[in-house]
């Protein structure tokens, strides 16, 4: 692999309609500026406002995106400089902002699914005393991951990377009522620290080698570097792993993956956009934005694969381990994003398939995410998939739009996702057989815990009355909480006509090279074959555990071994407990020194270890003269030896 | 007889100094003329007065300063070598007496006191007695603070600005001396303040003995006290080198003493806790402000040529005090102390810039020099802390400042604003992106970087990252937590003093964070020390 199959970043001035490139940040900002600063004069209309605004935003978007196509290839890299963000001596790092054809599809697909999931909000948060300032968050997130992807330098994305984090953080514990809520945010907040960290040394050793943090600057050293033979390979890999780190940790990557089922406390909405459709996708978007460093750096490469294979495992199977809808849909959000960082692990071959499926992805999980709340809307925001069954017929648009998410994601032949599951699946089987078989079980398992899903809540036997204590009367959500399903719905079915003539490959090549076509081990359609009849597998054991048997409305806990057997999800529930959950939090827990004192009042892990060794070392500050004089006294001998020591 | 020479005085250059110090004498003539009960105001004035016309001629040098040593630096040696007015210096200075300016707003505050200062109405009245009352109902106030302020300000603009090791010494006791005094004038917890000035008198006294014979040494090495003379010696390298090394390890012992690095850090805590409010705030800004710009000056230009066996004692005291203070922060229930090891912590990331590299040749293009990143430091910390300190002095309970944490759960229900406001500076301190901290942590990392020493970078992280820990903790609390019945603090009506000094390090941190650009680049442009 050389960098020569990588384009070095070197756009042109913006000008024309480009030269509005700043509103479509600027535009969320002033919405989240007004409405958090506003107060509560801005109650009445702040909604409407807030609405508008990533509309505003998706319209310049689409403006730019068609004038782009209207350009040569070579000529749709522009770059906007606003100002010297910090300009001295010869440190430069301006307020730049880079248009590509990698940017402008996240452009559309964050301003797009960002003002559907504002517009489905207005009903969902309608009887929310603080609605205001909910939009205000979420207009400050829209801006903050739009700076993300137009940043030019790593500077400015480690940004709008700490700025997605700070409006997740106040978003899951929006309801800071609710005692799980904020204890999530927090811990969601800490892990995150734990990848920034990985990033903000990745981003100073590059700086240290290359001199600069701009994309240009960097993809120009590394060519210039590749040719002349000067490039230090385990820098790069370096560089290359800590990114990875950082990349875990926004987009919930095993081991930083713990955070992203508690997050689901937050609103649905939230859910949707932030845990679903966008943020979550920013590490796949940063080892894209990073190609020029990945494909010098093969072990992060090979790094990336194992972590992405390992997390599309593990999040299908807590899929299928979850009666609650939401954390349901965020174990396959986990292994959906597994299968993008595998399609951007595979270089060169893969970064396209994992940004279409990354698109896709966003269309029909952000689409079931907002059905799932519609469904809790029906229920009196009762998530326990127990609790439900046969609503098909109770709430028809959100159940036909729904589907059609389902039937994206399972890869249903002709929907959306059957087309970008099925691109990264060949690729990995091009590149290793067994990545490539681990991917084919995890579309299984996947076409599994959906069904069972679907089938818990749609069919099934009703498990809830609409009598006596606890009663629901499930009813269909207003049309604008409606809306956006359909409009979703729509784009999970057709988002596959974006791969029509391998468009979106060629889209993209200008930003991630374009690769040398190897044949996959077996033809394309016997593979496309293959991964329907592992799907249908799947799909037909969910038929079989979950319609023929009775559903009981409380999760049995003292049920015999065969009985634990043969109702695959508790097993899979106890499995995924015992073994993967605790250890894992607890792990990240240790690396964090985090303290669990929002969950039980106790610290563990390194939290303990800090606080333990801040109790002893407190003996020393005993209040006592004689004591501190001593440690002057004791100093001074260290200072004397330390300069001894190093003269000897 | 000798001839005696009269020396010859650059008096436009040390117009500053001269005016901090003249002010403090006017000072210390109105406690002696003026009536007990009208001293207030007067001081208070020709305080704000003095040090704003200090800040203006400071300014007005720094705008006259010439360029020398091939344009590497700008400013003269004056007072025959003893004090060199030089770019760090006047960027010093101008810091230094915003942070006076701050200071005199922060003690002249009574209304959060019901009509009385924070100071104690006769500090050698015992609490509780008569005399104590009397004082209280007459409203009497020590107004010596404001003359011992300056005077300790005067101490601070001198400190670094000297240019043998006697001026330092000198300028390190007037600094210390009034600093000392002002610590045990609290007109709440008398007792605790009392403790505290005479545990840092102590100590300083201590600290101050080894500075002395570390100079002594040195002077027996290299035969002078200035620090061109030792910078040739040390370059020449003829004599004993042992006297050599005593002699840094003893002087290091004196100025890490006063910047609070470990193990020289245990007074911090108790003297922060135990010290008027308003005079930690102060203290904690101006004294780390001065110096560092001592040491820098000293290690810089005194011993500039003794680098490499220097740079590994600094990195060893950096570690300990980066990971000592943010460890032990997390175990404290008082905010005073909080804040007293989060300084500890600063310090040693300011160590961690101080043995980064210096020189433009080890620079990557693009990077800030050690001392660039040292000032900016000062800068962006000091006005967090001054504000950090401000709001404690406004949030309170029955007892006066309620500086315990458990009185601080709810406050951002409360008062929004305020605790607002706190969260900020905390996140700043934090080094969160967009704040001003973030863009000081930047620029001593990579300079410590790029001088090889990533390790001691691998450990700042790291403390870094322990450090968030109980900024956001406390953050938690205050929005998060509900507060035990019985056990909660308020914000009280301040005045416009506590206010606008509240607002103005808000403003300047906020700035700092987002537009930091003309900030670095008066940084960049002050140059070098003049060896």
């Amino acid at each position: 692999m050389s960098a020569l199959s990588i384009p070095v970043v070197a756009p042109t001035e913006a000008d024309g309609v480009f030269s509005l490139l700043w509103l479509i940040i600027a535009l969320p900002l002033a919405g989240a500026a007004i409405l958090l600063l506003g107060g509560k004069y801005t109650d009445k209309w702040g909604h409407y406002l807030g609405t508008l605004m990533p509309v505003g935003s998706f319209v310049i978007s689409l403006t730019c995106f068609f004038t782009a196509l209207g350009r040569d290839e070579g000529d749709r890299q522009v770059a906007q400089h606003l100002y010297d963000w910090i300009d001295v001596g010869g440190l430069h790092v301006g307020m730049d902002l880079l248009y590509d054809p990698l940017s402008a599809l996240f452009l559309l697909l964050i301003t797009g699914v960002g003002s559907l999931i504002h517009i489905y909000s207005i009903g969902y948060m309608a009887h929310d005393a603080r609605r205001r300032r909910f939009f205000g968050y979420l207009n400050l997130f829209v801006a903050a991951m739009l700076m993300l992807v137009l940043a030019e330098n790593y500077v400015g994305l480690f940004l709008g990377w700490e700025g997605v984090g700070l409006a997740s953080y106040l978003l899951i514990g929006f309801w800071q009522h609710k005692h799980s809520a904020a204890a999530a945010a927090k811990k969601a907040f800490v892990i995150n620290r734990v990848g920034d960290m990985g990033m903000s040394l990745a981003i100073f050793l590059m700086f240290v080698t290359f001199g600069t943090t701009s994309f240009s600057g960097i993809s120009f050293g590394v060519a210039a570097g590749d040719q002349v033979g000067a490039l230090d390979a385990s820098t790069m890999n370096w560089i290359g792993v800590l990114l990875l780190i950082g990349a875990c940790g926004k987009s919930a990557q095993v081991p930083l993956q713990a955070w992203l089922l508690d997050a689901m406390e937050g609103p649905t909405p939230v859910s949707a956009l932030i845990h679903a459709a966008t943020m979550v996708t920013a590490g796949v978007y940063l080892v894209t934005r990073s190609n020029f460093i990945f494909e010098n750096a093969p072990h992060a490469q090979t790094a990336v694969i194992v972590v992405a294979t390992v997390t599309l495992m593990w999040g299908a199977i807590l899929g299928c381990a979850k009666d609650d809808i939401k954390k349901a849909l965020a174990g396959s959000t986990m292994s959906q994003i597994g299968y993008m960082m595998l399609g951007a692990g595979l270089g060169v071959a893969g970064y396209a398939f994992a940004i279409f499926h990354l698109l896709t992805h966003g269309f029909f999980k952000a689409n079931m995410f907002l059905g799932a709340g519609s469904v809790m809307h029906a229920m009196d925001d009762d998530v326990d998939m127990r609790h439900y069954g046969g609503l098909q017929k109770l709430v028809p648009v959100t159940f036909l739009t729904f589907a059609m998410g389902y039937l994206a994601i399972i890869g249903f032949p002709g929907f959306s996702g059957f087309f970008s599951k099925d691109k990264i699946i060949e690729v990995a089987l091009t590149e290793n057989i067994w990545v490539g078989l681990c991917a084919m079980l995890g579309a299984g398992i996947t076409g599994f815990y959906m069904t069972r899903l679907m089938l818990l809540t749609f069919f099934t036997q009703p498990r809830w009355s609409s009598k006596g204590e606890g009663a629901v009367h499930p009813h269909e959500s207003p049309w604008v909480m409606t809306g956006p399903l359909v409009v979703l719905a729509a784009l999970s079915v057709l988002g596959g006509v974006m791969l029509a003539g391998d468009w979106i490959v060629d889209f993209l090549a200008p930003v991630v090279g374009h690769a040398e076509h190897e044949e996959p081990p077996l033809p394309a359609l016997v593979i496309s074959l293959l991964v329907v009849v592992v799907v249908g597998i799947g799909v037909a054991l969910a038929l079989f555990f979950v319609q023929k048997r009775d559903v009981p409305r409380v999760a049995p806990t003292d049920v015999s071994f065969v009985t634990k057997a043969a109702r695959a999800d508790l097993y899979g529930d106890a499995i995924n407990d015992a073994l993967v959950v605790r250890p894992g939090s607890q792990l990240v827990t240790g690396l964090v020194a985090t303290d669990r004192g929002v969950v039980d009042g106790a610290f563990s892990g390194g939290g303990l270890v800090l606080r333990g060794a801040g109790q002893a070392l407190r003996r020393l500050q005993s209040g006592y003269v004689r004591t501190y004089a001593l440690s002057v006294l004791g100093g001074a001998l260290v200072l004397v030896l330390t300069l001894v020591a190093v003269n000897l | 007889m000798p001839d005696f020479s009269k020396p010859s005085l650059e008096y436009f250059e040390l117009l500053p100094l001269l005016i901090v110090f003249g002010t403090a004498c006017v000072g210390v003539l109105l406690e002696a003329f003026l009536p007990r009960q009208s001293r207030r105001v007067p001081q208070v004035l020709v305080s704000l007065v003095g040090l704003a016309a200090a800040l203006g001629a400071t300014i007005w040098v720094a705008k006259e300063a010439k360029e020398v040593g091939g344009g590497a630096a700008r400013g003269i040696v004056g007072a025959e070598g003893s004090v060199i007015i030089d770019g760090p210096t006047l960027y010093l200075w101008g810091l230094l007496l915003i942070f006076g300016i701050l200071g005199v707003a922060l003690f002249a505050e009574r209304r959060l006191e019901g009509g009385l200062s924070a100071f104690a109405g006769q500090a050698a009245a015992l609490p509780g007695t008569e005399a104590e009352r009397q004082a209280a109902t007459q409203g009497l106030d020590h107004t010596e603070v404001y003359p011992l302020l300056l005077f300790a300000i005067g101490g601070m603009l001198l400190f670094p600005a000297s240019g043998d090791l006697l001026t330092m010494f000198v300028a390190l006791e007037v600094l210390s001396l009034p600093l000392y005094l002002l610590c045990g004038l609290a007109r709440r917890r008398r007792l605790l303040s009392q403790e505290a000035a005479l545990k840092y008198f102590l100590l300083g006294a201590f600290s101050s003995g080894f500075f002395l014979y570390g100079a002594a040494l040195i002077y027996g090495y290299a035969g002078s006290m200035s620090f061109a003379g030792i910078d040739q010696a040390v370059r020449n390298n003829t004599s004993e080198h042992w006297l050599l090394l005593t002699g840094i390890a003893l002087l290091s012992v004196g100025l890490l003493f006063k910047v609070g690095a470990a193990p020289f850090q245990a007074w911090t805590p108790d003297v922060y806790q135990g010290a008027p409010t308003a005079v930690t705030a102060f203290m904690s800004a101006g004294t780390k402000a001065a110096a560092f710009g001592a040491l820098a000056r000293l290690f810089y230009v005194a011993f500039d040529g003794e680098r490499w066996s220097w740079q590994p004692m600094l990195s060893v005291v950096a570690i300990a005090t980066m990971l000592l203070g943010a460890v032990l922060a997390i175990v404290q229930t008082d905010v005073k102390r909080m804040l007293a090891y989060s300084a500890v912590a600063h310090t040693g990331f300011l160590l961690t810039g101080v043995i980064g590299a210096q020189g433009a040749g080890q620079l990557a293009k693009g990077q800030y020099s050690s001392l660039e990143g040292v000032l900016f430091y000062l800068t962006t910390y000091g006005f967090a802390s001054v504000g950090a300190f401000a709001l404690v002095t406004i949030v309170r309970d029955a007892g006066g400042e309620a500086t315990s944490t458990a009185a601080w759960a709810g406050l951002g229900k409360r008062s929004p604003l305020v605790a607002g406001s706190f969260a900020f500076f905390l996140l700043s301190m934090a080094g969160i992106p967009l704040t001003a901290g973030f863009v000081g942590k930047w620029a001593v990392f990579t300079s410590a970087m790029s001088a090889g020493f990533w390790w001691v970078v691998l450990v700042a992280i790291v403390s870094s990252v322990i450090a968030i820990f109980f900024y956001v903790r406390h953050i938690k609390l205050m929005f998060f937590t509900d507060p035990e019945p019985g056990e909660t603090a308020a914000v009280s009506d301040a005045s416009l003093l506590t206010v606008g000094t509240i607002a103005i390090c808000l403003a300047a941190t906020v700035v700092l964070g987002v537009v930091p650009g003309p900030v670095l680049e008066l940084v960049t442009g002050a140059g070098d020390f003049i060896r």
